[in-house]
């Protein structure tokens, strides 16, 4: 289990207080699951992802993850349909672990509202929260 | 440390049965035949099953080999909590041995079958005794299937009072089960925060139930171990607005005979035949489920019942408002022997004290680890007391570090990672049948293994060594699982 310093915590995605990650591009919403999470799950070995043209609302379960020690649902951090989902995930979850801000992508989505991303944390207030001072 | 248990001896490697076998091997002979062969049809035909051939000798060696590597609760302590692996005494194996019982076919009529309804029908009694319900069905083939059944009657009593509802509330200190039992059968399980002291917050259960809530399902006590306190209250909400309530009796090995949870509000639940009454579990089961309902919810119940009139034991089958059948025939019959062979040797002041002495050692273990283990809730336990690895963290070492170096020392880890709201769980129910002198092994085997976590933890991280398998790769099982010889 990392240490609170060892956590890869990009500065240009933001947070949910659910350890999902999301990045905007233009006028999509890439999001994953952060460093903590997959590190607190561990070795990740199934994903479980939505189809796209599925929709939710921010904070509805969009997804699951299974390691071996548990099984863990994906939270939307903004609201909005699914545009793409990581096919690569379904023959090698692991990619969470290993890249998880990379080729370890959950969900494309095209948010309903992109003001939904100023409610995310930025990492400094991630790291707040981890220390418990959030 | 006073006394580990050590370990010697002979334990054989074993092939797989297909790289065992030898072509034209066979395990029996048949008599020449006196008939003419018949000719199948070609369509019937298909290609041969893979399987090895054999001889007796090869078959009954490869299974007598791989128990050897296997660990049961005839092996050692098994302090799985939530699951009570007390151990099973073998006179039930005995009873249920009978051959009047075990040879017994269900196509008998009812009048040669006198024995076996008896016994069904008093343990339904005895049941209901202990629970404090009104009527009992032992249909249900295990926990969850109690549950399913459990679901289908809150809504048979809802759709014939004409109510119409889709929510079932399950909060997160109920046994894994019950939320997937509420979403299989069509309910939107919502879930609750337990509080502080681990337990349902009652002005949670206030806000949320409405008309659309059909029930909640409480595991009392619950998977942390906690008794419900506010059960009674959180059952008068519900009632108020006309929901009904589900007790999960996974844990009733805490209160046999002492709470009778048709007092205090629950309207169905379920027991673990297979748990709390003496049943073979895990591997040795099959399980058993019973389910126990307060009066109103009586007409639904599963079809057929056993009734007792003019001293006949017969099957009531013109049961109108029953949800159907939930097994073939009569349950686990071979398991409610068992369960019965137990409850009548105990008696009503045995049970009683099984339960008081399966919550003193969970107590006794609680007070003697805490301060080498972190303890989650620091407040009396029931039957069961969780801990977790947050002091070995510092340590770089896990919960299921320590669990595997359990092994080494012959003792079967406790449940680990459940319940979810504590962190790297590690939930210990000793049961009420380890002695004081094996309980207190259990806590010096986990003080020496904490020590060892600070002074050489690489011998936890590389667990087990003197199993037959050492630590398994789980993440390539799950990944890419083999299921084929």
């Amino acid at each position: 289990m990392k240490e609170i310093n060892e956590l890869n915590l990009p500065d240009d995605v933001r947070y949910t207080k659910d350890h999902e990650w999301a990045k905007v591009t233009g006028d999509v919403v890439k999001a994953g699951l952060d460093d903590y999470a997959q590190d607190q799950l561990s070795d990740i070995v199934f994903v479980e992802l939505p189809e796209p043209g599925d929709t939710f609302g921010k904070g509805e379960v969009f997804a699951t993850v299974e390691s071996v020690k548990a099984v863990s649902e994906c939270y939307m951090p903004v609201g909005g349909e699914i545009i793409a989902v990581n096919s690569k995930l379904e023959d090698d979850p692991g990619l969470i672990n290993t890249r998880p801000y990379e080729d370890g992508w959950l969900v494309e989505i095209k948010p309903d509202d992109l003001t939904e991303m100023d409610d995310l944390m930025d990492k400094a207030t991630v790291l707040k929260v981890l220390e418990g001072n959030g | 440390m006073k006394e580990v248990i050590h370990n010697s001896g002979l334990v054989l490697d074993e092939k797989l049965l297909w790289e065992k076998g030898k072509k034209g091997r066979i395990g029996f002979s048949i008599p020449p035949q006196d008939v003419a062969v018949a000719e199948l049809d070609p369509e019937l035909v298909g290609e041969d099953p893979d399987f090895p051939d054999l001889s007796e000798v090869d078959v009954v060696r490869h299974f007598t080999r791989l128990s050897t590597w296997n660990f049961g609760v005839d092996t050692g302590m098994y302090p799985l909590g939530s699951c009570t692996m007390k151990y099973n005494p073998k006179t039930n194996e005995r009873q249920a041995s009978l051959a009047g019982l075990s040879e017994a076919h269900p196509f008998l009529p009812e009048s040669l079958s006198q024995g076996a309804l008896q016994i069904m029908y008093e343990l339904e009694q005895y049941l209901m005794e202990i629970t404090g319900m009104d009527a009992v069905t032992l249909q249900p083939a295990a926990g969850a299937h109690g549950e399913m059944l459990g679901m289908l009657l809150i809504h048979a009593w809802h759709s014939k009072k004409g109510n119409s509802r889709s929510k079932i509330i399950v909060p997160d200190t109920a046994h894994g089960t019950n939320p997937a039992s509420a979403a299989l059968c069509g309910y939107k399980p919502i879930p609750v925060k337990s509080d502080e002291n681990g337990i349902i917050p009652v002005e949670t259960i206030r806000e949320l139930m409405d008309d659309e809530t059909a029930g909640i399902m409480i595991t009392n006590p619950n998977t942390l171990g906690l008794f419900e306190e506010n059960i009674q209250e959180i059952s008068e909400i519900v009632h108020a607005e006309d929901g009904l309530v589900y007790g999960d009796g996974a844990n009733m090995n805490a209160v046999m005979g002492i709470v009778k949870m048709g007092n205090i509000g629950v309207d169905i639940m379920h027991l673990n035949l297979h748990k709390t009454f003496s049943t073979p579990h895990g591997g040795g089961g099959p399980g058993a489920g019973p389910v126990a309902v307060k009066k109103d919810l009586i007409p639904f119940l599963p079809a057929p019942r056993v009734v007792f009139k003019n001293g006949q034991y017969s099957l009531e089958k013109n049961l109108p408002d029953s949800v159907g059948r939930m097994t073939a025939f009569y349950g686990h019959f071979n398991v409610l022997i068992k369960a019965y062979s137990y409850i009548r040797q105990m008696g009503p002041d045995n049970l009683k004290k099984a339960s008081r002495l399966a919550v003193l050692n969970a107590n006794y273990i609680k007070e003697q680890l805490k301060d080498t283990l972190h303890l989650a809730y620091d407040r009396p336990c029931m039957h069961e007391c969780i801990f977790s690895d947050k002091n070995q963290a510092a340590h770089k070492i896990s919960t299921m570090d320590m669990a595997k170096r359990l092994l080494d020392y012959g003792i079967h880890p406790p449940t680990v990672y459940f319940p979810l709201v504590v962190h790297g769980a590690i939930m210990v129910e000793p049961t009420e049948t380890e002695s004081k002198e094996d309980i207190d092994l259990f806590i010096e085997t986990f003080k020496t293994i904490a020590k060892e976590a600070e002074e050489n933890p690489d011998i936890l991280t590389s667990a087990p060594h003197v199993s037959k398998r050492r630590r398994l790769d789980e993440v390539e099982a799950a990944r890419h699982p083999c299921l084929t010889g």
